[in-house]
């Protein structure tokens, strides 16, 4: 579908804002202002979801793309110790592996689109139509298939996540330092009068 | 779908405010604040000293962890948002997807707390 109008206009204005913002993270010289342009092309992405009409996938990208995973990006760009003057200079070395998963993703791009002209179609695309979204809104749209027609990848979702929390831990947890005093709620809520006071009757002149 | 788009139009005037807002206080001060640079300005005050090395440095990286495991969260809950809308339609067996979903995480949730990654000492 072929945006006309106004639609085209914020389209393009998005897209320019986006490519321009993508070229800017690789080539700012501050790391951190290549964070910032980073978070700047997520925003732009999620308006160009929200202009195809896919509402949701704009609003989770707000939130978990700029609200959690580029502000850990720039989390570690402003606290890690890297000299990244260094790593700029040997940037150039890393150019034809760069190129190289450019290219397979654009030819992945080109399989995936050419494959509507030729007639090939996805038939999972196929199997469940967009539905009109002045009548069934965009997330009641995707929350009606994801969890039935597609309960495979969505458990598979859930085994990928349990999967990083169990690498997060097990790559980063060190084992505890040994001494550490905690609070014990329990046993400071089960503590008596009794326990804690001891009333002795001193006489004068004699110590405990 | 114009009739979706059309009606994020209170949005992007919020965001055209903004920007003016922001672009006229940022070129304002060009135009009319007194303007007389001098290096001792930036120096270090009377017996205060300059700094000793950068600001970067090692970090714990049980900061990341936690930050991690919010993310890992975070998406958790994403996925619920569809399933509360259109919980209604799904029926029994939606329900019973999303528990088993929860139920996964709900294991590495407990294997995590085991481990004492939400202890931080």
């Amino acid at each position: 579908m072929l945006l006309t109008g106004l639609g085209a206009a914020f389209f393009y204005l998005f897209a320019f804002v986006a490519i321009a913002s993508a070229v800017m993270v690789i080539s700012a010289r501050n790391p951190v202002h290549s964070v910032l342009y980073l978070i700047l092309t997520f925003f732009n992405a999620a308006a160009l979801f929200i202009l195809t009409g896919a509402e949701f996938l704009g609003m989770i990208l707000l939130v978990v793309y700029i609200g959690a995973v580029a502000v850990l990006f720039l989390f570690v760009v402003m606290m890690l110790d890297v000299d990244f003057a260094s790593m700029k200079r040997g940037a150039l070395d890393y150019a034809p592996i760069g190129a190289m998963v450019g290219i397979v993703l654009a030819s992945e791009l080109l399989i995936v689109l050419g494959a509507q002209f030729i007639g090939v179609g996805q038939p999972g695309s196929v199997a469940s139509p967009t539905p009109d979204p002045l009548t069934r809104t965009n997330t009641a749209a995707l929350g009606d298939i994801i969890y039935t027609d597609y309960i495979f990848f969505f458990q598979i979702a859930g085994m990928v996540l349990l999967v990083a929390m169990i690498g997060a831990i097990v790559l980063t947890l060190r084992p505890t330092r040994p001494g550490v005093k905690r609070q014990n709620m329990g046993k400071q809520v089960a503590r008596k009068v009794e326990d804690s006071i001891d009333v002795v009757d001193v006489e004068t002149g004699k110590g405990l | 779908m114009d009739a979706v788009v059309a009606s994020y139009l209170p949005i992007i005037i919020f965001l055209v405010v903004c920007i003016g807002i922001a672009a006229a206080l940022l070129i304002a001060p060009f135009l009319v604040a007194y303007r007389n640079p001098d290096p001792e300005k930036l120096s270090a005050y009377e017996c205060g000293f300059n700094a000793f090395d950068d600001a970067r440095m090692k970090f714990d990286v049980r900061f990341y962890l936690v930050a991690i495991l919010f993310i890992i969260f975070d998406l958790e809950v994403a996925f619920l948002f569809p399933w509360a809308v259109s919980f209604g339609e799904m029926g029994m067996f939606g329900f019973w997807s999303m528990m088993v979903f929860l139920g996964i995480l709900t294991i590495g949730f407990i294997y995590e707390w085991k481990k004492g990654a939400l202890e931080w000492d």
